[in-house]
């Protein structure tokens, strides 16, 4: 590519720190100079560089071969991705905000995901987009789409939490040879204390793989994407006032599951909270639990507890969403009884 | 083309005595009285085998057109009877299988979805500037789908070479065409989305061919996707267990008097292309492909049930259920 790299992307050349935000597009930048399969679609991620700029100034550079502009037809460019994946391409596809990956939901199920058990090849398709509440987006652009994919063999789903497993986990995503749902809390995108000096090599996060966030004695906390946050918050104010101790996992994959890494820790904790922003019934937390029964049963010394989302549609109010979301000091709350029991 | 057209009659009625023996794990979907539609359209395309030929997604009532990309007749079979030697080893149900280097893709129930695919199948070549085209079977009722219009919406506006086949059979299982759209002739569904569209009467092979062959040399001049409809009458129920008792006995009749077989024999006879001898060897050929494939495949074994648990990922395996191991231990699975 003879065309210069946008300067907003070289930031990590330079030494400089960057936003969850621009470790996705440093990534996305990078897998596409480095493979020439590599190809975006989506709605207004061209010109305008998508709704939330990740891929600001890729048209220019890349050209509109690369970075396509599609209707606003979400399953209908989804499944264009599989057949562009077939024929050995390596399509990225942007949902302008992941609360509409629904209108794809049938392709992406029905045909995405047994694509490669039916004999029709690898089929390396990365979907990503905006997830999560906290930013007063009202029901539809605030969703958390996991567990509608969760239960879907043959898809993989990933949910970074920091820039650097941002980056590399996307990057791994477009590597793999089956089909990701990236998702990327927006309220982690800008966040100033996520900023950080990622490695000036190229790098990749496994997929699979939770991530010790911090190690401890009194209680597992199992989470993943923005919670992890507040889980940290939360392990703070325990240590500082209490003086206990949280593990706390960061899944990073939620599908396949790192069973392994989670009945490790209650091995050695003996408690376990689960911590999700996405809503209570169904959620990942149910699946954790029965896992760990399955597998480390004799090894709790308490039940298994988790803090979510109330069941309800995300609400637009401040005071409503706030209310839905869970917290930190809900996080407290759960963490102590928990040490206590 | 005559062959490929007995070919698909003496398979499908190979299938039928199979799925009458007991054979055949699912149902059976024939398209007696539309074999010219598939026929004609495949042969109006490029069919190589090293990858660089146009492009086909069939449908169950579209296999003539899968035996001219090189579908295999013993594949057919394999997949109808859930053979592990299948092309996909007894996953895959149908003629929904995949060969790349022959230009095929398999489908999938959901209706409307291979639209979308093929958008993308024909997006990429026009990416890498690759002179190809593809081809999209569905039947009318599909058109009812969102997935069909997103898909066929996308083709256009994206301008994918892409020829999406209207197998107006008049019937959406028990639903006449009138109960899926307003439209009388699914040709005044091209102008809603800005591509060409024709019609044509699905029984005549030639006709078809004939119109297919236009409609791909616009798609691959650039003009885009286009439209076909194919004008004919689905003279068996939806699947085999389908009495089909909501259809006036009459009308089929009449269409089985407008047989495509029998209307290309007798141009083919009359006009002196080929001698009653000729015609005959064709036919007879045809039946004992399929009769030898069909007694080949009934020798194959089904798949270990274990693999069921294999593939769904490139680089995962699913694990077997703990009570199925020797020693039953669920901290072990």
């Amino acid at each position: 590519m003879d065309r210069e790299t946008p300067v907003h992307l070289l930031k990590t050349k330079r030494g400089e720190p960057v936003t969850l935000l621009e470790a996705i597009s440093e990534a996305l930048f990078e897998e596409m100079s480095r493979d020439d399969r590599v190809f975006l679609m989506g709605e207004d991620i061209g010109v305008y560089g998508g709704a939330f700029k990740v891929t600001r100034d890729f048209l220019g550079h890349f050209g509109p071969q690369r970075v396509i502009d599609t209707p606003i037809a979400e399953g209908g460019f989804t499944g264009a991705a599989a057949g562009a994946a077939h024929m050995g391409l390596r399509p990225v596809v942007e949902m302008q905000f992941m609360d509409f990956i629904s209108p794809a939901y049938d392709v992406i199920t029905n045909y995405i995901a047994t694509s490669h058990y039916r004999g029709a090849g690898p089929m390396p398709l990365v979907i990503r987009g905006p997830v999560g509440g906290g930013n007063r987006g009202g029901p539809f652009h605030s969703q958390n789409v996991e567990m509608a994919f969760f239960h879907t063999p043959g898809l993989k789903i990933v949910y970074p939490s920091t820039a650097y497993d941002a980056k590399g986990l996307l990057k791994a995503a477009i590597r793999d040879d089956n089909p990701v749902i990236f998702e990327e809390h927006k309220g982690l995108y800008r966040a100033p204390a996520l900023r950080e000096v990622l490695p000036d090599e190229d790098y990749i996060v496994p997929l699979g793989k939770a991530r010790t966030v911090r190690e401890g004695t009194d209680v597992t906390v199992v989470s993943y994407g923005a919670m992890v946050h507040k889980c940290v918050e939360a392990a703070d104010i325990i240590e500082q006032e209490d003086g206990g101790s949280l593990e706390i996992l960061d899944l990073r994959t939620l599908l396949p599951l790192d069973e392994g890494a989670i009945v490790e820790s209650v091995k050695k904790t003996g408690k376990l909270l689960i911590v999700h922003e996405d809503t209570r019934t169904g959620g990942i937390a149910g699946e954790i639990a029965i896992r760990v029964s399955e597998k480390a049963f004799e090894w709790l010394d308490g039940p298994i507890l988790r803090v979510t989302a109330i069941d309800a549609p995300v609400p637009y109010s401040g005071s409503l969403e706030d209310y839905f979301l869970p917290q930190t000091d809900d996080v407290v709350t759960a963490a102590r009884y928990l040490a206590a029991y | 083309m005559y062959g490929a057209l007995c070919l698909t009659r003496a398979a499908e009625e190979r299938l039928d005595l199979l799925q009458k023996q007991g054979h055949v794990e699912g149902g059976v979907y024939r398209s007696l009285g539309q074999e010219a539609g598939a026929v004609g359209a495949a042969f109006a395309l490029r069919r190589r085998t090293d990858g660089t030929g146009d492009f086909l997604s069939a449908t169950t009532r579209a296999a003539g057109a899968l035996f001219l990309f090189g579908g295999e007749v013993v594949d057919f079979f394999r997949q109808y009877l859930g053979r592990g030697t299948g092309p996909t080893r007894g996953r895959g149900a149908n003629l929904y299988w995949s060969d790349y280097e022959k230009g095929f893709v398999g489908g999938v129930s959901p209706l409307g979805t291979m639209v979308e695919v093929m958008a993308g199948i024909t997006l990429s070549f026009s990416l890498r500037d690759e002179d190809r085209v593809g081809m999209v079977f569905y039947g009318d009722g599909a058109s009812s789908t969102g997935a069909w219009h997103e898909g066929l919406n996308v083709a256009a506006a994206l301008r994918c070479p892409l020829i999406v086949m209207v197998e107006n059979n008049q019937w959406a299982f028990s639903t006449p065409t009138s109960g899926n759209t307003r439209v009388s002739s699914f040709t005044e569904k091209g102008p809603g989305y800005g591509i060409g569209a024709s019609s044509v009467d699905g029984t005549d092979v030639l006709a078809v061919f004939d119109t297919v062959r236009r409609a791909a040399a616009l798609a691959r001049s650039g003009e885009g996707a286009q439209l076909v409809d194919l004008q004919y009458f689905r003279r068996l129920g939806h699947a085999q267990h389908d009495p089909q008792d909501y259809v006036d006995p009459a009308l089929i009749d009449e269409w089985q008097k407008k047989d495509p077989l029998d209307r290309f024999r007798a141009f083919l006879a009359s006009d002196a292309w080929a001698t009653n001898e000729e015609l005959v060897a064709i036919e007879e050929g045809a039946f004992e492909e399929c009769r030898s494939a069909a007694e080949q495949v009934l020798a194959e074994s089904l798949p270990t049930g274990a693999d069921a648990g294999c593939d769904v990922y490139s680089d995962l395996i699913t694990p077997r259920p703990w009570t199925r191991a020797d020693t039953p231990d669920p901290m072990l699975a």
